[in-house]
């Protein structure tokens, strides 16, 4: 652990503000409060948030797992992990089930989470209404008077494009029959784990300087009209490494040929299934 | 057992000091059309605006007669209320249809979004009624899933007037609505209008410096200049026997195209 940094790298005073408002987040299901965004040691889009939200409910004692796209290896996920290695030295885990805090970009975990887990989520673009209304006075406006129906438009258009439902990420839903959120590019086959989920979720936006929470077992809906029904991506074919018929699956370019495979973009579930299976 | 449904009463705007719009009463009864003139610059627009909440009087107030029966002043209701308002019980159709419209989505999207707006959750009831609409204002059910930046004005200004009835509005505001409109294209809508006013019997109030679309549309006329009503009374009285000298000098401009 390098000495010069505060545990963490934020200051104390800075955490406290971030904790303010992550108790107000989780008091308020699904509403965005603003905080002082701070300068972190690496760019935005690397997850400035999410890094400022983990950096403040952190304690020497937790076991911190980063993942991207589901992954634990991939250049953002090492270089966060790296990060809390060098300016808190806890300790880290690949395994979803030891963590204690999970910090993630763009998938949740497959394996149900539990109440002593927290699941910190990295979000680019926390304003779920920005699409249609690109003024902010007015989307706060529409928030507070829960005037929702522009989501609807949205999902109207894709429908009247496509037959379909077509947003396939950063699917919106309404938290605890109140606040419509961005639950961040997170696949919509994720959604239904956000629902009564037993981890406390919080939502770190850095440049966007928001924070919002899901607290344990909330009811989180996906937005959807009568007769088209949220639905969630299926596949064809299982995943070619430990079978899984149930989990997100990502797809492989094996040549130039066209030939492909499919396989668990959760890579640590992955693993364990095909330990299972062993 | 019938009152008016909207009433003026002593509404003043001022910008900097100078006088926009100065003391203007009216009533407006059910199923009137009220048309507003006067010459550029006569407070027309902002009448209309303070009228349907867009900005506040510095004096006076307007009076609401809402669906439940009672009559509020428009100032006293919470904002929550004014905003369901502004999008079930009254229409707005500016003169300039990209301001009233959405143009990043479907002209159907357009239609639909304030059923939406009121918790409609089905896509094909929101589809068919939209279709109704497009029909209703002449626009081709096959054009529905495009967006209106490929509309053309007349078609734009038609879709905007769907946009805002769908939800069978009481109380309808227009600025200029044949304002930008090529002089053809200005009858055919002006016609439409007086057809869709007269079938759902709307009440509206509408803002033109055209005679000729007062007279089509028009129960009632109320002549501004310089920010204050100068006359008023039955669009057909006034047109035929103006009694001031300036609403004299209007009519004879007109007479003469
Ligand atoms: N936002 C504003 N700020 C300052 N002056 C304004 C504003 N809006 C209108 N005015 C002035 O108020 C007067 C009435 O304008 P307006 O209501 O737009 O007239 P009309 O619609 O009859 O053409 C004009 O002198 C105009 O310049
Ligand atoms: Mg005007
Ligand atoms: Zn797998």
């Amino acid at each position: 652990m390098t000495t010069g940094y505060n545990f963490a790298y934020l200051n104390e005073q800075t955490k406290r503000m971030i904790r303010r408002a992550l108790l107000k987040a989780v008091a308020i299901p699904g509403y965005q409060v603003p905080f002082a965004s701070r300068e972190m040691p690496m760019p935005y889009g690397w997850g400035t948030g999410g890094v400022q939200v983990t950096a403040s409910i952190l304690t020497p004692q937790d076991t911190l797992k980063v993942i991207d796209q589901g992954a634990d290896d991939t250049t953002n996920a090492v270089s966060i992990r790296k990060f809390f290695v060098r300016t808190a030295g806890v300790a880290t885990t690949e395994e979803t089930e030891k963590a204690s805090i999970i910090q993630t970009r763009h998938r949740v975990p497959e394996a149900a989470l539990r109440e002593d887990q927290i699941l910190v989520y990295q979000v680019p673009i926390p304003e779920p209404l920005r699409f249609l209304e690109p003024r902010e006075t007015e989307t706060r406006k529409m928030h507070a008077l829960e005037e929702y129906g522009i989501m609807h438009v949205k999902l109207y258009e894709d429908i009247a494009r496509h037959g379909h439902i077509a947003t396939a990420y950063a699917y919106p839903a309404k938290v605890n029959g109140r606040y419509v959120f961005d639950p961040s590019p997170i696949p919509k086959f994720d959604n239904p784990k956000l629902d009564d989920c037993a981890a406390l979720q919080l939502f770190g936006a850095g440049r966007e300087k928001r924070i919002y929470a899901v607290p344990p077992y909330t009811k989180v809906r996906s937005l959807d009209f009568e007769d088209h029904p949220f639905s969630v991506q299926k596949w064809e074919e299982p995943c070619a490494l430990c079978g899984s018929t149930t989990t997100y699956l990502d797809e492989i370019i094996l040549d130039d040929k066209g030939k492909r495979m499919f396989v668990c973009s959760d890579t640590d579930h992955c693993r364990k299934s095909q330990e299972k299976a062993a | 057992m019938t009152k008016p449904l909207l009433i003026a009463e002593n509404i003043s705007k001022y910008y900097d000091g100078r006088v926009a719009c100065e003391k203007v009463n009216f009533e407006l009864w059910p199923g009137e059309v009220l048309a507003i003139v006067g010459e550029s610059g006569s407070g027309k627009t902002t009448l209309l605006k303070c009228l349907s909440m867009q900005i506040a009087p510095n004096a006076g107030r307007a009076l609401y007669s809402l669906r439940d029966g009672r009559t509020e002043s428009l100032s006293d209701l919470s904002e929550a209320e004014r905003r369901f308002l502004m999008r079930t019980d009254w229409g707005f159709v500016h003169q300039d249809p990209r301001e009233g419209l959405r143009m990043g989505v479907s002209a159907g999207a357009n239609v639909g979004e304030r059923l939406m707006a009121v918790g409609e959750r089905h896509y094909g009831r929101i589809r068919s009624t939209a279709l109704d609409w497009l029909n209703r204002v002449e626009i081709a059910g096959d054009r529905i899933d495009e967006s209106p930046r490929n509309y053309s004005g007349g078609m734009r200004q038609r879709l905007q007037i769907a946009r805002n009835l769908v939800t069978a509005p009481r109380l309808v505001f227009m600025d200029e609505p044949t304002g930008g409109l090529d002089v053809s294209v200005q009858a055919r809508l002006l016609d439409l209008l007086r057809g869709l006013v007269r079938t759902l019997g709307l009440s509206v109030v509408i803002v033109t410096h055209d005679l000729a679309v007062a007279r089509l549309l028009s129960t009632r006329i109320l002549v501004m200049q310089q920010g204050k009503v100068i006359e008023t009374g039955l669009t057909d009285q006034v047109l035929e026997d103006p009694q001031a000298p300036y609403t004299q000098l209007l009519v004879s401009s007109v007479l003469q195209v």
